[in-house]
């Protein structure tokens, strides 16, 4: 599975990404700057990764969702590739409208950067198909916008439509919802995927959660592994 | 341009025009007034520094460059220091904070290192006060603010109340970088025809001649000093630390420095001095951000996120390419002679011409230094107001006040885990970093003890970088060296210079017995305000180096069923500790004597307690005492202790006393053999055990631990 990270003037977990990427998928990562117009080779994975892209002037991610690279990644997930937008990437995928909503300050208006659990919803993308549906992961997270919006009848159809993947928990009751969102997130919404399960945003960072000696847990793992499992059973497209 | 108005006595610029044979003309006598401020030529300090042990197995770039730098093995080295910005903090909080954040950093990358870490000193006034809580908002938002924006992690930190910071916050900049040891760069191998290169922001007129402002007290006035304070922009240092790593990663930069106090003046004079070349700067080159700067503006602004790189000519191209890549603005301002001159040319006419030796060796200012009248009344201690009635209510209110609370709600506004190295973070007092492609691991503590050094600066200053050794030894870690950041009031009053030169007696003392070399540091004076001095405040960071990260001994981690340990005598000092200030309002009293031989006693057996993993958890004992380390130690194991002591020492000495080199520590059942084994020779104690779920002392107290911990992370109970 070949993955490329964009890398946007501004990101800061590109090489953190990378990193947890190829350790636990043993496989090479691409780093693409955000000016190239096209992948070199075609990856299966593309990954926006975290950070303050354009130091997160005018709005979070609006800059980045304008940078040349873009083009080539709607291309990319028009084909049925995978992209996957972590935090700033998260937010860079809904100012693209790939990924509907917008992620707004959290309700405590401060940055917040702790540990944080998420349950999984539903596992028919092609990012949690080898979790277990209603399994809590912890996932740190560390952002100042990450309060998920959606108008109520966008956010009913996305609920309707299941695709709500992850959503913020109770590590110790395994219940999910608003209360337990650390930002406010309308129901207690962490990360959402497209249509077709092939783009999946989500505000935690699970590369922090990859390196078992780090202080972030080992939950990242998993998921990775998850991917690479989607993707050696149900292929790219 | 009068030279008083540029911060020089009239004995400095009889000095000038003998050196210069002349008199000095407007531009002139500016650009040197800046350079012998105190906050450019540490005047009043240089010669105290020159005391402290410089020399260690491990260090690889000591004081006189933009940062230390040792050896962390395996090919890396780590480049560290602490700078203050206390002013601008206290006139701009956020802007100031911030700028303190970002200045701190480009001094790691002139090492040639990416930026890897970063704590902040923080030291704010009365807690309860509407003031404070505005000024530290304003200071924590804007640290977070740039220091998550520009991805380098908040791993750890030191915050401290006291009324005495309340007209004057300090606000401490620490960083620290990793560096490949064959791409480290100097501010010192500049040559000739070589050229100077401008890369980053314009230059504007923010900050203008901030290093005067930084050089006196701060009054009313200061106030009007807004324009002195500069504006940070994260994402441009952001591009600048990426594209400054290219460029080394390319070998396209002789030299570099950052600009910081007196920006452009002082970067390129100090490389023209230290490089023993001359240098010619062309002043209409200078990207400028607004019309009309005079050229003395445009030497002393402090525009931030800007770096001065020394380029071989044939260098150039690919050093603009990588610049146009970034997005960053790169010119070309002057050239490398040797000439041993600071020649400024405007269109085509020299219009400032010195010897750089003039702005590189700066004067030294000698003060009279004076025990300060009322020292017998700072060490006075009333032992009847002391005694502890109520133990319980003592400990929750030590644990729950101000100075005793988890920082988490500081510290949560800081990401501490980019860039994905941290091991153990903020709310560990020791922080643990991975050291790159390694299994090495550098830790780190900060400490300072205000409270110690108003009473007794010698002795406050030694238990200070005592403190800051205990840490790491427990954690298993060989001592690298350390960084400091002297706060102080200002030298010219004998009473407050003696506190200066006492403190800095104490740290070097201490350094040198324990075998800890200092190898950067920055001195921060002049605060104090109309409403009085703050107390002698030296903050130190310093460093540790664990080759096998597994051997890492950290607190907090103490298992059901491990015995507990006092290692150390059972009695420190209540002399300006916690719990004093507490019942009395301020500091006094002395903390315990220095005893260096004790200390080496106790870091031999700390470091094979480590090194034989004898031990689940360890913690030195600090403010608050045996009681407070204990009940931090089960707040965040998350398991009740039993205490049980037989001793004739007071309820408070026993419990509430500190200083000395002393630790608790959890031993699973079957080590406690080999750990007491180790701890022969030792004053070693088994106090109690691990498990249940209070926090319960014999004959004191029975505290539950959901009421300790809520004491703890609320502040309340």
């Amino acid at each position: 599975m070949k993955t490329a990270v964009v890398v946007f003037p501004g990101s800061n977990c590109d090489r953190d990404v990378q990193r947890a990427v190829s350790e636990s998928m043993k496989t090479a990562v691409d780093m693409v700057w955000h000016e190239e117009e096209n992948f070199s080779g075609q990856p299966d994975l593309v990954i926006l990764p975290g950070g303050f892209s354009y130091g997160d002037y005018l709005r979070s991610g609006a800059m980045a969702a304008r940078s040349p690279i873009i083009k080539a990644v709607k291309e990319h997930a028009a084909r049925g590739g995978l992209v996957l937008g972590i935090c700033n990437g998260f937010q860079i995928l809904t100012e693209t409208k790939m990924l509907p909503g917008a992620l707004l300050p959290n309700t405590s208006l401060t940055f917040i950067c702790s540990r944080c659990w998420v349950r999984v919803e539903q596992t028919d993308n092609k990012f949690t198909y080898g979790l277990k549906k209603g399994e809590v992961l912890q996932f740190p997270i560390a952002h100042h916008e990450g309060l998920f919006f959606l108008p109520d009848d966008d956010l009913k159809k996305l609920e309707d439509a299941g695709r709500v993947v992850f959503r913020y928990a109770d590590p110790d009751t395994g219940k999910a919802g608003a209360e337990y969102a650390p930002n406010g997130a309308l129901n207690g919404i962490a990360g959402i995927c497209s249509e077709k399960g092939n783009i999946l945003g989500l505000m935690p960072h699970p590369e922090r959660a990859t390196i078992p000696h780090l202080n972030g847990g080992t939950d990242g793992i998993r998921f990775w592994d998850s991917i690479a499992k989607a993707f050696k059973e149900r292929g790219a497209c | 341009m009068d030279y008083k108005s540029a911060g020089l006595s009239d004995s400095e610029y009889k000095r000038i025009n003998e050196l210069l044979e002349r008199e000095p003309n407007p531009l002139e006598t500016q650009l040197v007034g800046v350079m012998w401020s105190e906050h450019c030529s540490y005047k009043s300090t240089k010669r105290l520094l020159k005391t402290y042990p410089s020399k260690g197995k491990y260090v690889l770039q000591g004081q006189g460059e933009n940062a230390g730098v040792v050896d962390m093995g395996e090919g890396w080295g780590f480049a560290f220091k602490v700078e203050s910005h206390n002013h601008p903090s206290a006139v701009a909080p956020f802007q100031g904070a911030a700028t303190g954040v970002g200045g701190i950093i480009r001094d790691i990358i002139a090492m040639g290192a990416r930026p890897s870490v970063s704590m902040d000193g923080l030291f704010f006034g009365d807690p309860s006060l509407k003031k404070t809580e505005n000024l530290s908002k304003g200071i924590v938002e804007g640290i977070g603010a740039y220091g998550n924006a520009v991805g380098v992690p908040i791993v750890g930190g030191k915050t401290f109340y006291s009324p005495c910071y309340t007209d004057n916050p300090l606000v401490n900049a620490f960083s620290a970088g990793f560096v490949r040891l064959d791409k480290m760069a100097s501010s010192q191998t500049a040559k000739k025809g070589d050229l100077a290169v401008l890369l980053g922001s314009k230059t504007g007129r923010d900050g203008i001649a901030g290093a005067s402002f930084a050089s006196r007290e701060l009054d009313e006035d200061s106030k009007a000093s807004k324009p002195q304070i500069q504006i940070g922009d994260p994402f441009e240092e952001k591009l600048l630390i990426e594209c400054c790593m290219d460029l080394l990663d390319k070998d396209l930069i002789a030299s570099m420095q950052d600009m910081g106090a007196a920006g452009i003046l002082s970067s390129s004079s100090e490389i023209a001095h230290k490089s023993g070349c001359g240098i010619d700067i062309t002043v209409e080159k200078i990207p400028l951000r607004e019309k009309g700067m005079a050229p003395w503006e445009i030497f002393l602004s402090e525009s931030q996120e800007r770096m001065l790189l020394i380029v071989e000519e044939n260098k150039l191209d690919p050093v603009f390419a990588l610049a146009a890549h970034y997005g960053l603005d790169c010119a070309v301002v002057g050239m490398m002679t040797d000439s041993h001159r600071y020649r400024v040319y405007e269109n085509g006419e020299l219009i400032a011409d010195l010897p750089t030796s003039i702005l590189g060796d700066t004067p030294e200012v000698i003060w009279p230094s004076a025990e300060p009248a009322n020292i017998k009344e700072r060490i006075a201690i009333d032992p009847s107001n002391l005694k502890s009635i109520d133990p319980e209510n003592d400990l929750l209110s030590l644990i729950s006040c101000p100075n005793g609370r988890s920082k988490h709600g500081i510290w949560e506004q800081y990401d501490s885990m980019v860039q994905l190295h941290t091991i153990e973070g903020p709310g560990s007092p020791v922080a643990v970093v991975e050291v790159p492609e390694t299994k090495r691991a550098c830790l780190l503590t900060m400490e300072a003890e205000p409270n110690k050094c108003w009473t007794d600066p010698y002795m406050g200053a030694s238990e200070t970088m005592a403190l800051s050794l205990r840490g790491l030894w427990i954690s298993g870690a060989e001592i690298l060296g350390m960084t400091n950041c002297l706060n102080f009031a200002s030298p010219e009053a004998p009473e407050k210079f003696y506190e200066l030169e006492q403190s800095i007696k104490g740290l070097a003392d201490t350094c040198r017995s324990l075998d800890c070399p200092v190898v950067s540091g920055n001195v921060s004076l002049y605060n104090e305000t109309a409403s009085g001095q703050i107390y002698p405040t030296p903050l130190v960071v310093t460093a540790g180096l664990l080759k096998d990260r597994r051997k890492h001994l950290a607190s907090g981690n103490a298992g059901t069923g491990d015995t507990l340990y006092i290692v150390g005598d059972l009695c420190g000092s209540l002399g300006a500790s916690r719990y004093q200030v507490m019942k009395n309002g301020k500091p006094a009293g002395k903390t315990v004597r220095p005893d260096h031989d004790k200390e080496k006693l106790f870091r031999e057996r700390a470091m094979k307690t480590a090194a034989d993993g004898v031990a689940s958890s360890g913690r030195a004992v600090a403010g608050g005492g045996i009681a407070v380390a204990l009940a931090n130690e089960a707040i965040t194991s998350d398991r009740g202790i039993n205490i049980e002591i037989n001793s004739s020492i007071a309820t408070e000495e026993l419990l509430f006393s500190e200083g000395g080199a002393r630790a608790i520590y959890a031993v699973p059942k079957e080590k406690a053999d080999s750990f007491e084994k180790i701890w022969e020779g030792f004053p070693c104690t088994e106090i109690g055990t691990v498990g249940g779920d209070k926090f319960e002392w014999k004959d004191m107290f029975s505290v539950d631990l959901s009421k300790l911990k809520k004491a703890f992370t609320e502040g309340c109970f």
